[in-house]
This record gives structure tokens, sequence and C-alpha cells, in this order.
């Protein structure tokens, strides 16, 4: 079971809700990934096409947890309005927090991402944190209130998997007790997988998912490697070794003979 | 009197951040609010004036990642 913020859940996938060709094959992927918890944003409504109205009917036919985001927030004031109007909005407390330093990269601003987690954090959210792999900006966000986080993996929708594997595996020993998730940056189930055995928590995943040839299909490929990344952390992974070891007993091979001559 | 509606010129004659949501036929929608940067939540937006060049957002649930 994954539980965040006292709630339990029985997926460790998290699933975004953007990008997808139509509203029917986003409903299909959601259900193919089997995810319970969705993420959502906040966008500016206009009164004629009242697109957000729509959207919400869909996200309720759902039934999963939603996630709102602060997407797009630059500054801390503006992810701290953001995440004040997501909770009215949405009736949760609960936020993945953004507070992007850079357009090309969208890196998190750690500073500013810090100073939202803590005003949210005393506000009684429930601050689910973009961050990066980095140890002390994990602490800080920990000291802050947070009591999950989710570091990414690569930039956003960017779908080049773990690629700082070093860093990941300490944040994962550094907090044994602290749920994480590893958002953004994953391209293949595989890529899921591998972040499943080193014993993150789950794994939220949008582009990979919403952009493959076949979404629904996709999320099915991705729910069964999160599944059996999990299974594998759980059983216990053999350590790798620079030599090889035989698997079939030595003892008793035909024809074997002690070199005496040697 | 003019203020800035999500990020664009618009006149409106709402004396309130209600009137002006009513006005738009959002009375009912699943919108949230912010006035000049900060969060004004739906009981209060009867209770805020707004004012000339007032930066208003109404924003609605959209997809996200």
């Amino acid at each position: 079971m994954l539980t965040l913020y006292g709630q339990s859940f029985t997926s460790r996938l998290l699933l975004g809700t953007a990008q997808y060709p139509s509203p029917e094959t986003l409903k299909r992927a959601v259900e193919a990934s089997r995810a319970e918890i969705v993420t959502v944003s906040l966008r500016r409504e206009s009164a004629r096409a009242r697109t957000g109205q729509g959207f919400w009917s869909l996200i309720e036919e759902l039934g999963a947890k939603v996630l709102p985001n602060t997407a797009g927030c630059h500054t801390a004031k503006e992810a701290i309005a953001t995440a004040k109007m997501a909770r009215e909005l949405f009736g949760t407390n609960w936020v993945k927090l953004e507070v992007i330093a850079n357009d090309d990269t969208l890196q998190p601003d750690l500073f500013g991402l810090v100073e939202a987690a803590q005003t949210l954090s005393a506000e009684g959210f429930d601050v689910l944190p973009y961050t990066t792999e980095d140890l002390s900006a994990a602490e800080r966000l920990v000291a802050a209130g947070c009591a999950v986080l989710m570091p990414w993996a690569a930039p956003i929708g960017s779908a080049r998997g773990l690629i700082n594997k070093d860093a990941l595996k300490t944040l994962r020993a550094y907090f044994p007790d602290i749920p994480l998730i590893i958002d953004a940056g994953l391209g293949t189930p595989s890529h899921a997988a591998e972040a499943m055995e080193m014993g993150y928590d789950a794994v939220l995943l949008n582009t990979a998912i919403a952009k493959a040839g076949a979404p629904a299909q996709m999320a099915e490929a991705f729910a069964k490697a999160v599944e059996a990344g999990r299974l594998a952390f759980e059983a216990g992974l053999i350590e790798p070794r620079d030599m090889a070891s035989p698997s079939t007993p030595v003892a008793g091979t035909p024809f074997f003979k002690i070199d005496h001559a040697s | 009197m003019q203020v800035l509606l999500n990020g664009e010129p618009f006149a409106t004659e709402a004396v309130t951040l209600a009137e002006l949501c009513a006005s738009l036929g959002f009375a009912d929608a699943k919108i949230a609010t912010a006035v000049n940067g900060s969060f004004v939540a739906a009981a209060s937006r009867g209770s805020t004036p707004l004012a000339p060049a007032d930066e208003i957002e109404i924003v609605a649930p959209r997809q996200g990642g």
C-alpha cells in the first residue's frame, strides 16, 4: 500500500491528464493505468469557451483523487495564490507544488519551492513538491513540512529516464520513511520499473503515456512495469558482481577431472 | 471602469468581484478568483470591491501534468 498524507492507495502510478488526443483517450488511459491519483491544473477561464466547466465533468467521471498542480508558476507568491485557488476549486488540501526556475529545462526553483512549501504547509496544505534530486533541498522541504517528496528523473517531457541514479539512490537511502515519488522525465516502462526497483514509492507520469501511439495500451504497460518493479524491490534484489558465478551446481559435473599437473 | 481580466483589458460596470463574475455568466460556474495576485475566496467575492486597473484572474479546472 502507498500511503500519502494519511491516505492509502493500491496503485503506485500517478497520472497526468494533459496532452491526450481526446477526452475519451484520457479516460481510457486512466482506466488502463489503474491510477488512483490524477494531476490537474488551473487555467484562465474564458466566458465564451467555458473550457474548464466541461473538463471538470470529465474529471469527476474518472473517480480518481485529484492532485492540483501549480504548473507555470515562477515565484512562490504565484504558486501560493494558485494553490489557494486550487484548494477551493477542487476541495482538496493536496497540492503538487511547482515553482519553475527555467522555461527550457523546467527545472524547479528550489529557493522559491522551499519558501512556498513553508507557507502552504503552515496554512494546512499537504504539499507534494516537484523538486530535483538535490539532498539539501530535500532536507529543507521536509523541514518546511513536506511529508512527501517528488524528485524529477529528468526534465519534464524529456523521456530520458533516471539521469542521476547515484543522487536518487542517496536520496532514497537518506529518507527511508518519506514517500518518494519520481515525477517527470520518464519515457519508457523500463524507466518506471527501474525507479521502483530502487525503492521509490511511486511514479508520476504524463507525456510518456499521453503522447504514445496508443495511450491506453502504454498506460497498461506502465502499470505492469510499476507493479513488477515494486514486487522486485520487495522481493530483494541481488547485488551485482564483477565476475561470473555459476548458477548450475558445480559438484557432480560429468567428466570433471582435477588437473593434477598443476 | 477598465480592469485587466485574465491578462486582457476589460471594461466593466461591476462594483464587486461577485458582480463581475455574474456578468460573465460565472455565478454558478466552477471557478476560482484572484485580485492583484492574491486569492479571493468565493465567499469574499461580494465584499471585494473592484478598482480601475485591478488585475483579476478567473480560473477553472484544466488538464495538467
